[in-house]
């Protein structure tokens, strides 16, 4: 057991900085720089850099269009991304609906998505959630029903993250309602632009739209593009959730926001010194430290599990726990440090005039970004789902 | 000891809450907040001339109902209840505030044009180096002839776009952190050289970076002593500052009671989400949180007339608590509300931006039990 890179590891990390440096979009960092909003063009464009390479699906395997590396190397790429600050590629496609194809679809479905997915081609949503159905998500009521070698789909989904820009949607729908209500719903794929699909905004606290209401009216669906079989698309859903444990606890990201805290710490005044001087705020800093410090060896000793065979367990909870809170956690260090320019709202509205500038720039989204965290330790199964399926799978209550 | 309110100060709520219960109405303020300006001025006249309540805390001698912290608390808590965007804070209390305590001509000339709903005061004290620190200032006033004349720069100063006044803090002596060579000046916001940048707040309010440039104005703008000014904005601030709490008792309860109203209402795996024992408890930590928010802004608004010292540890002590307090309710009224909390439709994410706002004002909580410690602990450095 160690700690050290290899010589060959460190090799790789050293091209992996290399490719960041001289590929990553230069207008695209700016943006990030300005905290503009990112638009589905911004994704892409870093998306499609990756593809060309041929390291947009690290977590996939060989055979499918992924890099073969090791979990050290994993390690390494999603730090290196954060170091550098990379934007976090869609999730929904890469880390989502492809395993699930590439798990569980026919020769023809891999064949028809899989590159889609990997050259950026194919936007893909997730409709799983309903305006009855969150946490309770085997309560879904979108009905699917069988016409010849077509299914009619009916129903409204929720909370659909980027559904305005999405071309496919993967969706759970209910094929069964005389059955226990896990074993009655189906695994589909929904072309985006099918007929009988709206699809309508939902702002949110930050004013950002991000996420959708998708409504479904008679929507014609070919039996072909089910994954695997009728009724057993629980089966799917439950693999998704559990898969994604790469990533899930936001590591790499967090060091990255901790050091944008201490950027902007040391840079606020308080009195004659520096707010990271302050020894109220430069505890908070080192409590984060170590919470984050405890988070990142959890990672790794699940993913050493990982490794060594073990599949994906019920500590992807732990992960999502903690590393949720400690994003809310960061962004609320974040409203604190920046004082009272954590109040002006900058949305739509130009900060054009240099000679009376508002406030500092790191400090404009402060407020909507620590606001929007807030989704955290909602989506992906609620921290109280989670703290459920320990309770349940881990501790056996 | 008496905790109860008196007949007055029951029908001041009750009146208040009335007026906004239709004016404030969730609809209501979305679309004043939208519109240009930010605001309906119709509602500021309301509470002026239909209600005649902005002279609540004023004496009778100056043409009010003879309140004071009291109602200015009861006011707020009202205020904080419909999350309303009146610069009652502004204008009333610290406006209102500076001009009883000063006195003079221009105090007697300003506070009937407050309570008539004509005179709009913002506070310009907080500047981009200074964080909470009051005293530290760049903003300069240099004696010229009889007058002065203002340079500088104020910080996110609320109310400012509506302002017709400004009560602005500046140094007439003095190095930039110093007590001595703090004054007050009382402005009008048309005054050549002064220079605003409008915008809007995340809680609604709007702001406005606010630029001196070559301000000159009359002596008998200096409310107070030349220089001495310091212990006066402290105690309008501490003032302020109480008051916010009591915005923040309104606020919190509401989080609280349409969280509680939610739980019962939404149901998830056959049954309302109240049922599950977590979200109980949490809810309960929650009422125990708002109830200790109440106690501890009564405390403070008690206390404001105490030697300088006592009062300022009193007040530090309750926002502390308050800012903390305000957070836990906040972020728990949102969490249990699921994705439905975080949208713009609800106005529980509205309550939860203004608590959030609420608990940087006038301070945080480190601040404050920063400035707590060195008033009562100075034995344990
Ligand atoms: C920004 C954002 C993006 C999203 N993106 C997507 C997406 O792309 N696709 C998609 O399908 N969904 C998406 N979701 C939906 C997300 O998965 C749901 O919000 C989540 O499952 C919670 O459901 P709910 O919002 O209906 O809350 P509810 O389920 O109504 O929960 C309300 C509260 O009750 C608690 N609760 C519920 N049941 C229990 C229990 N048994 N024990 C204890 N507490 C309980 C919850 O933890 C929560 O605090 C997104 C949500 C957000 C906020
Ligand atoms: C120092 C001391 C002095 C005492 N003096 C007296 C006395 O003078 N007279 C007297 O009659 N008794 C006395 N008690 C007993 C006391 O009232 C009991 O200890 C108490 O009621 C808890 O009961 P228990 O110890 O059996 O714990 P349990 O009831 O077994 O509880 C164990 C744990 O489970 C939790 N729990 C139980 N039910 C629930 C639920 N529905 N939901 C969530 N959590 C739950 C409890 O909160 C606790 O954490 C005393 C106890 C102590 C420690």
């Amino acid at each position: 057991m160690n700690l050290e890179f290899s010589p060959e590891e460190l090799a790789f990390r050293d091209e992996v900085r290399t490719f960041i440096a001289e590929n990553y979009p230069q207008d695209l960092r700016g943006k990030q720089d300005e905290g503009d909003e990112l638009g589905k063009e911004d994704f892409l464009s870093w998306h499609r850099i990756l593809h060309k390479k041929g390291w947009v699906a690290p977590a996939w395997p060989v055979e499918y269009g992924g890099t073969g590396w090791t979990a050290t190397q994993k390690y390494i790429w999603s730090e290196e991304t954060a170091r550098a600050d990379c934007i976090r590629l869609m999730p929904f496609g890469l880390a989502m609906v492809g395993p699930v194809i590439y798990t569980f679809g026919t020769p023809e479905q891999k064949a028809q998505f899989l590159p889609r997915i990997l050259s950026g081609e194919d936007w893909w949503c997730q409709g799983y959630s309903e305006p009855g159905s969150g946490s309770d998500l085997a309560s879904l009521r979108t009905k699917a029903v069988r016409d010849g070698d077509h299914y009619i789909v009916n129903g409204q989904k929720t909370w659909t993250t980027m559904a305005q820009h999405a071309d496919w949607g993967f969706f759970l729908v209910r094929t069964n309602s005389d059955v226990k209500q896990q074993e009655g719903i189906s695994f589909l794929l929904i072309n985006m632009k099918s007929p009988g699909i709206t699809v309508r905004p939902i702002i949110t606290l930050g004013g950002e739209h991000e996420v959708n209401e998708v409504w479904l009216e008679d929507v014609r669906v070919p039996v072909s593009q089910r994954i695997y079989e009728e009724d057993k698309g629980w089966t799917c859903a439950k693999f998704l959730l559990a898969h994604e444990r790469t990533g899930i606890a936001g590591v790499a990201a967090s060091k990255r926001g901790i050091e944008r805290v201490k950027s902007i710490a040391r840079t606020e005044l308080d009195g004659d010194r520096s707010l990271l001087a302050n020894p109220f705020f430069k505890r908070k800093v080192a409590e984060l430290e170590m919470d984050l410090t405890a988070l990142e060896f959890t990672e790794l000793r699940s993913l050493a599990g990982e490794n060594a065979g073990k599949g994906p367990g019920p500590e992807s909870s732990l992960l999502k726990i903690k590393g949720s809170e400690i994003q809310q956690r960061l962004t609320e260090l974040s409203l604190e440090a920046v004082g009272h320019y954590g109040a002006p709202y900058f949305r739509g509205f130009g900060d054009g005039d240099n000679e009376h500038p508002i406030g500092p720039d790191y400090a404009h989204r402060t407020a909507p970004t620590y606001f929007n965290a807030r989704k955290t330790t909602i989506y992906g199964g609620s921290n109280e789902i989670q703290r459920n399926i320990i309770a349940k799978m881990v501790l056996g209550l | 000891m008496d905790f109860t309110y008196t007949e007055t100060q029951d029908m001041l709520r009750d009146t208040l809450a009335r007026f906004l219960a239709d004016t404030y109405d969730f609809d209501k303020r979305q679309k004043m907040i939208a519109s240009s300006g930010g605001r309906d001025p119709g509602i500021w006249k309301g509470l002026a001339t239909d209600l005649g309540i902005l002279s609540a805390p004023f004496s009778e001698e100056q043409g009010g109902l003879g309140g004071g912290a009291l109602e200015n608390m009861i006011m707020m808590e009202e205020f904080g209840k419909v999350i309303a965007i009146e610069p009652y804070l502004q204008t009333v209390v610290i406006g209102g505030g500076a001009l009883k305590a000063a006195g003079g001509p221009l105090a007697d000339a300003l506070i009937p044009e407050i309570i008539a709903g004509n005179a709009i005061i913002a506070f310009a004290y907080a500047e981009p180096q200074g964080r909470y620190d009051l005293a530290n200032l760049r903003t300069s006033a240099k004696k010229d002839g009889a007058g002065y004349v203002l340079n500088g720069h104020k910080g996110v100063v609320y109310a400012a776009p509506w302002a017709t006044h400004l009560l602005v803090t500046a140094r007439t002596g003095g190095s930039q952190r110093e007590a001595a060579g703090v004054s007050l000046f009382l402005v009008d916001a048309k005054t050549p050289g002064i220079v605003r940048r409008d915008y809007p707040c995340v809680d609604g309010f709007q702001a406005s970076e606010v630029y001196f440039e070559n301000v000159a104005v009359s002596a008998d703008a200096l409310l107070g002593g030349e220089g001495t000014g310091l212990p006066l904005i402290e105690q309008i601030v501490d003032e302020a500052t109480v008051a916010v709490c009591g915005e923040a008792c309104g606020v919190t309860r509401k989080l609280h009671e349409g969280t509680l109203d939610y739980s019962k209402q939404r149901q998830q795996f056959g049954q309302p989400i109240g049922r599950f024992q977590v979200l109980q408890h949490r809810m309960a930590d929650m009422f125990l949180e708002v109830e200790q928010i109440v106690s501890m802004t009564l405390m403070a608004t008690l206390k404001l007339d105490l030697p300088a010292d006592e009062r300022k540890a009193a007040v530090s002590l309750a926002k502390a608590k308050v800012s903390r307090s305000a957070k836990f309710v906040g972020q728990n009224a949102i969490q249990t509300h699921g994705g439905i909390g975080i949208t713009q439709e609800l106005a529980i994410g509205h309550y939860f931006k203004r608590a959030t706002m609420i608990e940087g004002q006038f301070g945080s909580a480190d601040f404050h039990l920063d400035r707590f410690e060195r008033l009562t602990l100075a034995d344990a450095a």
